[in-house]
């Protein structure tokens, strides 16, 4: 019944813009039939011609999702240790995201060259701040009593940090994983798009400058459903994690 | 007391790691605290300056008016109905996931160059969070107040007004403070192409020319602005939440 | 067959008839209630126990028109209780909920304001209910300002003041440690002297049940059923201090010799899920 009424929420505005589209209502300039972008996205895919946009694009996520998950978590163990520290750097998480990390993308390109780096480290930046809060939230969601326990069982520090608190805090540090593959995306594209020489981002940008509808658009449906289908995969992988321990 | 010693040590520590990065990477790369405020302060007594400025202000106070009234209006057009909410749910989880800028072309080629591509832009960003948290919101309203309603013999219309728009506040608060950043930042993105006024033009220009002290004068603008308001909300909305 | 002793002609205020509940959730169908009989006189202090459950809250949830039977008749004063909460009941629920936004004064007015009665008069009931339930120096504080104890006193000053004549409580003081629930026990008689209405006191503790009620219905595990109902004779003027009258010691001895069974049943029958085993042969 629900799924029902997402197709139609989903097809229904898809019908009426290829009904637009085809009718002339909408000039071809503006926007291509619904359609139309879908055969070629599938086109441009099987040329080939994207191939290297799209391994670029791939690359710099990848590294960025993983430096954000490494260093994320490590700083934010290292800050849950130590009360002080948290309590300096609490605000700058809290409003980190409120500000504007494309500001800092000139300053990368300036300090590191119009290579890679800008765009790894602009979704680097985006992605850390939401693993270390999620790795904060999910150490803090440990009850005191399961490390009394642990005392109890006369465990070592390690012990208790492997078998106890990892396992306990694992559905918020989940968490933090799938937002750090959201923002990483969204960053890297992001600066791709602004300015970049390389990546599916940059290749949208070069697309709409030269005018080129027939390649522009098959782009961006294809950035769109790919974050769409990791996002809502992710997501619904972690509301599977977070139900048992709902204990439906 | 204890915060603003805290805060003394965040804004001096950052400071301190902005000046030995800038040392290290020499002034031609990047330019000390000092100099960037010298310049941010020299900015602001040019007229060119101020007007950028208004620029990006009225672009956002309208694009956040719009993504204001709509978020809501959508979260709670929505958030009211058990199954509304259940269906719309995927698709918002779609809208916040997504790289907006992927759809910046489209926005452009829409609203054309200037202030409606800019307002439109930030507004879509700052939509997003604002129902989504209107939608939380209603649901979570306790279900012994909808019990206590319906033993009150409340209508519908009487529930939805005296019972559930008040418990749903704090959230819907919450998710204005989000709207709020997410806006500001959809609307320097989008001044950043398709616009000859604005900080955002004004960034894209100093890049271009590679004018350091300038990105980092209008960067720190924006971060201060940014980060000022952001701190303003939270502590409002911390306020709401203790439920007073 | 439920023993209900000689009396004069009593007035029925709420009647059920084979009543039974089952509803389907995620898939399973669960027997919830039933078939039940029960009447409440009008102005009595009806007390019901059971097994954790039993049923006992899905009982109040139909008489207060909050859920439908799916089997049998319930009627209110004489009419079928159709979907609608009818006019002259209250009810004061186990969790909290009083409105965080309100003071505990608007809280208690909220629900007379909507009656469309006059200034003064709303304004002499919110006075009263104040008084009674010994709210009067908490009347601009905040729920999230007190305690658990005395939001309850809020929420059941919330039902006093429209004047209800059947009030409903579902384990009002489960939260609440004994010594609250003592002296809450006291504040509800004098709640019930003071308006007249019939009670109906959902509880899993005996003594509190015991103590505080003129009949008490004692129900079996899932689906719940009454077994008994046992009559106390206590005086209308009573209170807490009744622990002290041997009859007190009959009174809950015979509950619990009546509940031990059942209890057995229900905690080795029901599973996480909260299905009974032994439901299935109903």
């Amino acid at each position: 019944m629900v799924a029902l009424w997402r197709l139609l929420l989903l097809g229904v505005p898809i019908v009426i813009l290829e009904i637009l589209c085809r009718s002339g209502a909408i000039d071809r300039i503006t926007l291509p039939p619904p359609s139309t972008i879908a055969v070629d996205m599938l086109r441009l895919l099987g040329s080939g011609r994207m191939n290297t946009a799209i391994a670029n694009t791939l690359t710099h996520v990848v590294v960025a999702v993983a430096g954000s998950i490494v260093v994320g978590i490590a700083t934010g163990a290292l800050v849950h240790r130590l009360a002080p520290l948290r309590r300096v750097l609490e605000p700058l998480f809290a409003t980190y995201y409120a500000i504007p990390i494309y500001a800092f993308y000139p300053l990368l390109i300036v300090v590191f060259g119009l290579g890679d780096a800008p765009q790894i480290l602009i979704g680097f930046m985006l992605a850390v701040v939401a693993v270390i809060v999620s790795t904060l939230t999910g150490l803090d969601s440990v009850p005191a009593v399961l490390a009394k326990t642990a005392l109890v069982h006369r465990m070592g520090p390690v012990a208790t940090a492997l078998r106890i608190t990892l396992p306990y805090a694992m559905p918020h540090l989940f968490t933090g994983m799938k937002l750090a593959v959201a923002y990483a995306f969204i960053g890297v594209i992001g600066a791709e798009f602004i300015m970049s020489r390389t990546g599916v981002g940059y290749e949208i940008r070069y697309a709409f400058d030269n005018f080129d509808n027939a390649t522009m658009y098959p782009l961006i449906l294809l950035v769109l459903l790919v974050a769409v289908v990791v996002n809502l995969g992710l997501d619904k992988w972690e509301r599977r994690l977070m139900a048992r321990r709902r204990g439906l | 007391m204890r915060r603003s010693a805290d805060s003394i040590w965040l804004i001096g520590g950052l400071l301190l790691v902005w000046q030995a990065v800038a040392l290290a990477a020499g002034p031609d790369a990047l330019a000390s605290p000092w100099r960037t405020i010298l310049r941010l302060g020299q900015m602001f007594t040019t007229t060119v300056f101020l007007g950028h400025i208004s620029e990006t202000g009225e672009a956002f106070l309208i694009a956040l008016a719009i993504a204001i009234v709509a978020g809501l209006a959508i979260g709670l057009l929505i958030g009211l109905h058990d199954l509304s909410a259940r269906i719309a749910e995927p698709f918002l989880l779609a809208a916040n996931s997504v790289p907006k800028i992927a759809l910046y072309p489209i926005v452009l080629l829409i609203f054309g160059i200037g202030m409606p591509a800019k307002v439109a832009f930030g507004a879509i960003h700052g939509i997003v969070p604002i129902a989504i948290f209107t939608i939380s919101g209603c649901r979570n309203v306790p279900s012994v107040l909808l019990k206590t309603a319906r033993v009150m013999r409340l209508s519908q219309a009487e529930t939805v007004r005296s019972i559930v728009l008040p418990a749903c506040l704090p959230e819907i608060f919450t998710g204005i403070r989000i709207g709020v950043s997410l806006t500001l930042i959809g609307t320097i993105l989008g001044e950043m192409f398709g616009s000859q006024r604005g900080l955002g033009f004004l960034l894209m220009t100093a890049i271009g020319l590679q004018n350091t002290e300038v990105i980092m004068a209008v960067t720190l603008l924006l971060i201060v602005f940014a980060a000022t308001v952001s701190t303003a909300l939270i502590a409002l909305d911390r306020r709401l939440h203790r439920g007073g | 067959m439920i023993p209900i002793p000689p009396a004069g002609p009593p007035s029925l205020h709420v009647s059920l008839r084979a009543v039974t509940r089952v509803f389907r959730t995620e898939g399973r169908v669960v027997r919830a209630l039933g078939p039940l009989d029960l009447d409440l006189r009008k102005g009595e202090f009806f007390a019901v126990v059971g097994p954790s459950g039993c049923g006992k809250s899905t009982l109040l949830e139909l008489i207060a028109a909050l859920a439908p039977p799916t089997e049998g008749t319930i009627a209110f004063e004489g009419q079928p209780i159709t979907g609608r909460v009818p006019d002259g009941v209250g009810v004061v629920f186990q969790e909290n909920a009083c409105f965080p936004w309100l003071t505990v004064a608007d809280n208690i007015a909220f629900g007379v304001r909507r009656l469309g009665l006059d200034g003064p008069e709303v304004a002499r009931r919110l006075d009263h209910a104040l008084t009674l339930m010994g709210l009067r120096d908490f009347a601009d504080a905040y729920p999230a300002q007190l305690s658990g104890g005395m939001r309850q006193r809020v929420c059941i000053a919330r039902t006093l003041v429209t004047q209800p004549r059947l009030i409903l409580l579902d384990e009002p003081f489960g939260a609440l440690d004994q010594q609250t629930r003592l002296l809450m026990g006291d504040e509800l008689l004098r709640v019930w002297r003071d308006t007249g209405a019939t009670i109906l006191l959902i509880t899993h503790a005996l003594d509190e049940a015991a103590m505080l009620a003129d009949r008490i219905g004692v129900m079996s595990a899932r689906p719940g059923r009454i077994l008994e109902i046992i009559e106390t004779g206590w005086p209308p003027d009573r209170d807490s201090r009744i622990v002290a009258d041997p009859e007190f010691g009959a009174v809950t001895a015979r509950l619990w010799r009546r509940l031990r069974e059942e209890s057995v049943t229900s905690l080795s029958g029901t599973s996480l899920s909260g299905t009974s085993l032994s439901a299935g042969a109903r």
